[in-house]
C-alpha cells in the first residue's frame, strides 16, 4: 500500500488532476459562499446578457447569474457524475468477479442478467421508478448507477476469465489462498485498468444523463441548476448565447480530463511491474 | 375540432387565427404560375385522413389536399368551399347545402352530394377512430335530395353546425370498404396517395423525411399559382432556423427568441417577410380546486395580482404574447375586453390572503394557517421550455408572497394519465388550444369532471354552466355573444385558473412569395392564391 | 466448443421468451396508455368512446398475459403487428425504414471511428506520456465532453450557412428524384458528412481509450519485456506480439456493441433531420407505441444474445486457457 502512495505521488500529472478534482468538489461545496448572486432568481431584464464584469459567465434566458449557476450546478453534477460512476463500478465489479471467477452456471446466470438489462427499455423502467419514488439527486444517483454497471461487468468478467487461468493464480490456488484473498490480492489489481476506463468515461456520460432523466420528471427540477441543464436550455439560444453552452461544456470537460489523469496515475501505481521498475 | 388540448410542442397548437401585422408590404407584381415553396414542418403528418387525426402538421397538409363544404376566410367568416351555397330553417334544425358543380376528386371522379353523405356515415360509424364524433352525433339524417344537394336535419339547435362540416370531405368510391370494415387508419390513403377535391394532389412521400404535393390543374376554384409544395420534416427548431438561413427552407415558423433576437439583420429581412399575429392557444397556471386552499377565490385572485404579466410575456416570449383576461383571444367576435383585470399589485395580494386567513409568516418566510406553511406542488410536461419558463417564475414571483413553489415537470404521456387525470396534483401549468367557435362546454362545465373530461380543475359553477349551455344551442348569434360575454366575467372574477397570455404565432415566408394577405386568420386561409412572379422563380418543374 | 455453441443457442430460446415477457410486462404497466396521446380530443362522450374502441383493436381490454401469448404467437411467424400510431403501418415497414439509415451511418461511423482509434491507441500507448499521448487524449476527451448539438449547430452554421459547402440536414436534396445515378450517392454522401464527423467525434474516446489501456497492458507483460531484452526492434515487438493480444480485447468490445448499431442517436437524428432508429423509438416510447418498442426490442436482444455468444466463443477460441464451459478445477 505504501508503494502505490509513492508511486502516486511521483506521478506530477496524476496531482495535477487530482488537484483539480479537489478544486472542483471545493468550489462546489463552498458554492453558496462564492456565487455572486441568487442562482434561483429571474430577472428578466438581464436576460441572455453577455458575460461583464458583473455576471462573469453571462446570463441565462430568465437572466440568472450562469456562475452561480455553474457553482451550485457542480454539487448536483459532481455528486451525480462520481457516485452514480462509484454504484455501476462496484455493481459491476462484484458481478463480473463472480461471473469470471466462477464460471459455469454463476457466470450463465450474471451474463444473462447483463443481457437482459442491456435489452431492456431502461425508460420504461425509469417511468416504473417514478411511480414509487419522488426525484431526489439520491434516486438519481441510484437510477443511473444501476443502469449503467454492465460494461463495467463485462469488462471484469472479461479479465477475470483470463487471469484467473494465469500461473500466478494458479500458483496461489496451489499453496491454499483463500478465494477472496486471491480474488482480491492477485486478480483485482490486475483487472482494474479497463475499469478505470470505464469510469472515466462513465463520469461525463452520468453527468449528461442525469440532465436526460429530467424529462421523465427524475432529474433536478428547476429552478435547480446542473450543468446538464444548463446546457440544455442553451440550447436554443446557442446563436446569440454560446456562453450558456460552452461553460457547462467545459466544466465537463475538464472534469473528465482531470480525473483521467488521476485515474491513469492510480492504474500505473497499481501496476507492481511498474511499480518495481519506478518510473 | 373546438377546443384541442396543447401538447409539447409550441408550434402544433397555433391555428392561425386573428389580427396580424405586416412587415413590409411587396408591390404588386404579376400573378405567374410555376415554382416551389419548400415548408419545413416540425413533425411528420400522423396520417393523410385528417377526419381520424388530430395533429397540426395533418391538418395543414390535409388542408391543402382536401376541401370541407365549408372554410374560414381571411376574418374568420365562414364561406363555402366545395358547397356553392347553404342554408337554414328559422328553427336552426334544417340544414340544406347546395354543391358545386365542377368539383372533382384527384382521380378524375365527380364529386357529388352522396361523397358528403358518406363522410357523415364515416364520422358516426362505431368504428371509426376519430375524435370528431360529437358535432355529427346530433344530427338525426342526412339525405340527399339531388346530386348537388344535401339536406341536413339536426335533432337540436347546435350552434356549430355550420362550422363542422368544415372538415375534410371524403370519397366514398375510395375509402368505403375500409370504412365498412373498420379500418379506416389501415387504408392505403392514409399513408400514400390520398384522393381529395383540393387544390394540391399528393405526388409522393418519404418517411419521416418528405411530402411533397402538386397543382390539381383541375381544381373547381381555378389552378393553385404555386405549382409544387415541398414539405421538408425537420423535427428541431434551431435546424429550421438554420435552413432558412442558407435558404433550404422558403417557409416555416420562428420562435421567439429567433423573432425577437435572430432575424433583424437586412440579409434575413430582405430574404424573408416574418408575420406576427395572435396564436390559436393561451396558457394557463390551473388550481385543483379541490384542495381547500385553492377553493378560496381570494387566494386565487391573490395569486393573479402577484403575477406580473408583462415580466412573463417578456421573458418567456420576448414580449411575443398577448395578455389573456379570459378563455378567449383579444379581437375575435366572441372576446369580452371589460372585465375584471388583476394587476401586478403585491400588497392588494396580501390583503386578499389575510382575508382568507393567511396571516402569519413562519421563520422561512412561509405565510402559515392553522400551522401548516402555504407550499405547493406546480406540475407542467416535459418538453415545452415555455412552460417550464412560467413555472420558475411564478415560483419567484409567489416566494415574494410567502407562498412556496416546488416544480416538477413530468414526461407527457405520464403526466396526464398519472396526474392530471388522476386530479393528483396541486397546481399546472398548460395551455388550452382554441378554435373558431367559443363553445368551452368541455373546460368549464361541472358535468365535465370525470377522469376522461377536460374540466381537470374540477370547477363548477351554475351560472356558468347555465351559460355555456345556453351559447352552444342558440340559435342566433347575437344571443351567443351575451352568453360568452357575461361567461367571461364570472370566469375573470372567479379566476378558476389565473390566465396568463396567448402567445404568437410567427410563421415566416421567403419573400419572393406574393399574394399573402395576413389577417385574423393568420396567412394560411389562401395558399391557393399565393404566387411567385416570373422574374423570382427559384425553382423549374412541371 | 461446439457443443458450449450449441447449449448457448438452445438456451436463447427460453432466454429471449424470458426477456421479452418481463419487459412486455414492464412496458404495459408503466404509467402511460396508448389510446391517450391521439385523442386529446373535447367531447367527452366520442374520445371516451373512441379510446375504448382503440382498447378493444389493440387488445389492450384483455388480460396481460393473453396479450403477451397473442404477441408471442404472432412473432414466432415473424408478424411483428401494426404500429398504434395514426398511420397503422406495419411495424416492420416502419422499422425496416429507419433501420437502413441507421445501419448506413453506424457503419460508415463504426469504420471510422475504428481506423482512427485503434492507431492514436496504439501510438499513444507506445509512446505513454510524451506529446503525441497528452495531445490525443485530450483531442478524443474534447470530443467526448462537446455536447453533440453544439458541435453539430456549429458545423451546419460553418459548413452549411457561412460557406455553403454542405447541405445542412436530411439525408436528401430536395430534388433528389431528378438527380442522375451517380448523382443521387454524391448528394447522399455530401448529406452524411457533418453527421457522421460529429457522431465519430463523439464516438472516438471509448475506442481509442480502450485500445490504449490494453496495448499498454500487454506492452508490460513479461514476454513482450523479454522480447525487448532480447534485442528485437522496437517495431518487431510492437507489431508482431503486442499489438496482436492487444487487439483481443478490443474485438470484444467490438463484436459487443454489435447491437448497437441497430440504435441510432436521439440528438444527432433529430439535430439532422434524419428519420432514423432514435426518432423512431423515441416517437414510439412517447407515443407508447407498443408494438414498435416489442418489434425493436426483439431485434436488440436477439442481436445481443448473438453478440455475446460470439464474442465469448472468439474468445475462446483466441485464447484456449480459457474455460468457458465453467468445468471447476479440482
Amino acid at each position: 500500500m505504501h508503494a502505490f502512495w509513492r508511486s502516486l505521488a511521483r506521478n506530477r500529472l496524476a496531482i495535477a488532476g487530482g488537484v483539480v478534482v479537489v478544486c472542483l468538489v471545493a468550489a462546489a461545496l463552498l458554492a453558496p459562499a462564492l456565487a455572486p448572486w441568487d442562482p434561483h432568481r429571474p430577472s428578466i431584464k438581464q436576460a441572455l446578457a453577455a458575460p461583464s464584469a458583473a455576471h462573469p459567465l453571462g446570463t441565462d434566458q430568465l437572466g440568472r447569474d450562469v456562475l452561480s449557476r455553474m457553482l451550485y450546478g457542480a454539487r448536483v453534477s459532481l455528486a451525480v457524475g462520481f457516485v452514480s460512476v462509484g454504484i455501476a463500478t462496484i455493481v459491476g465489479l462484484i458481478l463480473g468477479s463472480l461471473a469470471g471467477y466462477h464460471g459455469g452456471t454463476v457466470d450463465a446466470v450474471v451474463m444473462r442478467f447483463v443481457d437482459l438489462m442491456l435489452v431492456f427499455p431502461s425508460f420504461f423502467l425509469l417511468l416504473a421508478v417514478l411511480a414509487f419514488l419522488r426525484p431526489s439527486i439520491w434516486t438519481i444517483m441510484a437510477v443511473i448507477g444501476l443502469t449503467s454497471w454492465m460494461r463495467v461487468a463485462r469488462l471484469v468478467r472479461a479479465e477475470f476469465l483470463t487471469l484467473k487461468e494465469r500461473e500466478f493464480v494458479i500458483w496461489s490456488h496451489a499453496i491454499g489462498a483463500s478465494t477472496l484473498r486471491i480474488i482480491w490480492r492477485h486478480i483485482l489489481p490486475n483487472a482494474i485498468a479497463p475499469v478505470l476506463v470505464a469510469m472515466t468515461l462513465g463520469i461525463p456520460a452520468a453527468i449528461l444523463t442525469e440532465s436526460g432523466l429530467s424529462f421523465l420528471g427524475l432529474g433536478v427540477q428547476p429552478p435547480h441548476a446542473s450543468w446538464g441543464n444548463i446546457l440544455n436550455e442553451g440550447k436554443d439560444a446557442i446563436e446569440i448565447a454560446w456562453w450558456l453552452s460552452f461553460y457547462p461544456g467545459l466544466a465537463i470537460l475538464v472534469t473528465v480530463l482531470s480525473y483521467n489523469l488521476l485515474g491513469e496515475g492510480i492504474r500505473d501505481a497499481l501496476d507492481p511491474r511498474l511499480r518495481q521498475r519506478g518510473r | 375540432m373546438a377546443v384541442l388540448l396543447c401538447a409539447a410542442v409550441v408550434a402544433g397548437c397555433s391555428n392561425d387565427l386573428d389580427g396580424a401585422e405586416v412587415p413590409g408590404g411587396g408591390a404588386p407584381a404579376k400573378r405567374a404560375y410555376g415554382d416551389t415553396l419548400i415548408e419545413a414542418l416540425l413533425a411528420d403528418v400522423s396520417g393523410l385522413i385528417p377526419n381520424i387525426l388530430s395533429d397540426s402538421p395533418s391538418y395543414e397538409v390535409g388542408g391543402l389536399i382536401y376541401n370541407g363544404l365549408v372554410g374560414f376566410d381571411r376574418d374568420l367568416n365562414l364561406v363555402g368551399e366545395l358547397a356553392e351555397s347553404w342554408s337554414f330553417s328559422t328553427d336552426c334544425l334544417d340544414l340544406t347545402f347546395t354543391l358545386r358543380p365542377n368539383a372533382t376528386w384527384h382521380d378524375g371522379r365527380p364529386f357529388t352530394a352522396d361523397d358528403v353523405l358518406f363522410t357523415y356515415e364515416t364520422m358516426v360509424h362505431p368504428k371509426t377512430p376519430t375524435s370528431n364524433r360529437e358535432s355529427f352525433k346530433v344530427i338525426e339524417r342526412v339525405d340527399v335530395v339531388g346530386p348537388r344537394t344535401v339536406h341536413i336535419r339536426y335533432s337540436k339547435p347546435y350552434a356549430k353546425a355550420l362550422q363542422s362540416w368544415g372538415l375534410s370531405v371524403l370519397p366514398r368510391h375510395v375509402l368505403e370498404p375500409y370504412v365498412r370494415d373498420g379500418k379506416l387508419r389501415e387504408a392505403p390513403q392514409n399513408w400514400k396517395d390520398p384522393v381529395g377535391t383540393g387544390p394540391y394532389r399528393f405526388a409522393e412521400r418519404r418517411a419521416g423525411e418528405k411530402i411533397v404535393l402538386v397543382a390539381n390543374r383541375a381544381y373547381f376554384a381555378g389552378p393553385p399559382y404555386i405549382s409544387r409544395v415541398v414539405y421538408r420534416i425537420i423535427p428541431s427548431q434551431p435546424t429550421i432556423f438554420l435552413e432558412l438561413k442558407a435558404k433550404g427552407v422558403d417557409a416555416g415558423r420562428l420562435n421567439a427568441l429567433q423573432y425577437a433576437r435572430q432575424t433583424n439583420y437586412p440579409a434575413f429581412e430582405k430574404a424573408y417577410r416574418k408575420y406576427r399575429h395572435a396564436g390559436g392557444g393561451y396558457t394557463y397556471l390551473g388550481f385543483n380546486l379541490k384542495d381547500p386552499r385553492f377553493a378560496d377565490r381570494r387566494v386565487r385572485q391573490a395569486i393573479a395580482h402577484a403575477i406580473d404579466k408583462r415580466e412573463l410575456i417578456d421573458g418567456v416570449l420576448f414580449g411575443l404574447g398577448r395578455d389573456a383576461t379570459g378563455p378567449y383571444k383579444p379581437g375575435t367576435w366572441a372576446h369580452n375586453p371589460n372585465v375584471k383585470t388583476y394587476p401586478h399589485d403585491l400588497a392588494r395580494a396580501r390583503a386578499l390572503l389575510s382575508e382568507a386567513g393567511w396571516k402569519e409568516k413562519n421563520a422561512e418566510g412561509l405565510l402559515v394557517k392553522d400551522g401548516k406553511p402555504f407550499t405547493f406542488e406546480l406540475m407542467t410536461n416535459q418538453g415545452n421550455e415555455e412552460r417550464r419558463k412560467v413555472a420558475e417564475i411564478v415560483q419567484a414571483s409567489l416566494r415574494d408572497l410567502g407562498i412556496g413553489v416546488e416544480i416538477r415537470i413530468i414526461e407527457w404521456a405520464s403526466f396526464i394519465k398519472e396526474y392530471v387525470k388522476k386530479r393528483r396534483f396541486e397546481a399546472i401549468v398548460l395551455g388550452w388550444g382554441i378554435g373558431p367557435d367559443p363553445d368551452q362546454y368541455e373546460i368549464w362545465h361541472s358535468s365535465k369532471t370525470g377522469p376522461d373530461d377536460l374540466n381537470h380543475i374540477s370547477y363548477a359553477n351554475p351560472e356558468v354552466d347555465d351559460r355555456l349551455e345556453k351559447g352552444r344551442s342558440a340559435c342566433v348569434p347575437a344571443e351567443r355573444v351575451k352568453h360568452y360575454h357575461r361567461l367571461q366575467e364570472i370566469l375573470a372574477e372567479d379566476q378558476p385558473v389565473v390566465f396568463l397570455y396567448f402567445g404568437d404565432a410567427l410563421p415566416v415566408v421567403s419573400s419572393r412569395v406574393h399574394g399573402i394577405v395576413p389577417g385574423p386568420n393568420g396567412i394560411r386561409y389562401n395558399f391557393p392564391e399565393w404566387y411567385v412572379p416570373a422574374a423570382l422563380h427559384r425553382y423549374t418543374s412541371g | 466448443m461446439l457443443l458450449y455453441a450449441l447449449r448457448r443457442l438452445l438456451l436463447a430460446v427460453p432466454l429471449l421468451i424470458g426477456i421479452t415477457f418481463i419487459s412486455f410486462l414492464v412496458i404495459h404497466l408503466a404509467p402511460g396508455d396508448p389510446t391517450e396521446f391521439q385523442q386529446a380530443d373535447p367531447s367527452t362522450e366520442s374520445s371516451a368512446q373512441a379510446r375504448q374502441l382503440l382498447r378493444e383493436l389493440y387488445e389492450l381490454d384483455k388480460p396481460l398475459h393473453v396479450q403477451y401469448w397473442n404477441w408471442l404467437t404472432r412473432i414466432v411467424r415473424l408478424d411483428f403487428g401494426r404500429s398504434f400510431a395514426p398511420d397503422a403501418r406495419p411495424v416492420i415497414d416502419k422499422i425496416g425504414e429507419a433501420l437502413q439509415i441507421t445501419l448506413i451511418l453506424n457503419l460508415i461511423e463504426l469504420l471510422i471511428i475504428v481506423s482512427f482509434a485503434v492507431p492514436i491507441g496504439v501510438l499513444s500507448a507506445t509512446r505513454q506520456y510524451s506529446l503525441f499521448d497528452k495531445v490525443t487524449t485530450v483531442f478524443v476527451f474534447v470530443g467526448f465532453a462537446t455536447p453533440d448539438f453544439w458541435l453539430a449547430l456549429l458545423l451546419m452554421m460553418l459548413f452549411g450557412v457561412q460557406l455553403g459547402w454542405l447541405p445542412i440536414s436530411q439525408l436528401h436534396s430536395a430534388n433528389w428524384e431528378y438527380l442522375s445515378f451517380w448523382k443521387r450517392y454524391l448528394d447522399l454522401a455530401s448529406h452524411l458528412v457533418l453527421p457522421v464527423v460529429v457522431a465519430t467525434f463523439g464516438g472516438l474516446a471509448g475506442l481509442s481509450r480502450y485500445m490504449r489501456q490494453s496495448m499498454l497492458e500487454v506492452v508490460r507483460q513479461d514476454y513482450i519485456q523479454v522480447a525487448r531484452a532480447k534485442g528485437l526492434a522496437e517495431n518487431v515487438v510492437v507489431h508482431k506480439h503486442a499489438l496482436r493480444n492487444a487487439l483481443l480485447p478490443i474485438v470484444t468490445i467490438l463484436a459487443l456493441s454489435l447491437p448497437g448499431l441497430i440504435g441510432g442517436s436521439v440528438i444527432v437524428e433529430q439535430i439532422f433531420a434524419i428519420p432514423g432508429m432514435g426518432r423512431l423509438m423515441v416517437q414510439a416510447v412517447f407515443a407508447r407505441d407498443y408494438p414498435v418498442i416489442m418489434g425493436n426490442l426483439v431485434i436488440v436482444a436477439t442481436l445481443t444474445l448473438a453478440a455475446n455468444l460470439i464474442a465469448d466463443i472468439v474468445y475462446g477460441l483466441v485464447d484456449p486457457r480459457i474455460r468457458l464451459a465453467g468445468r471447476r478445477r479440482t
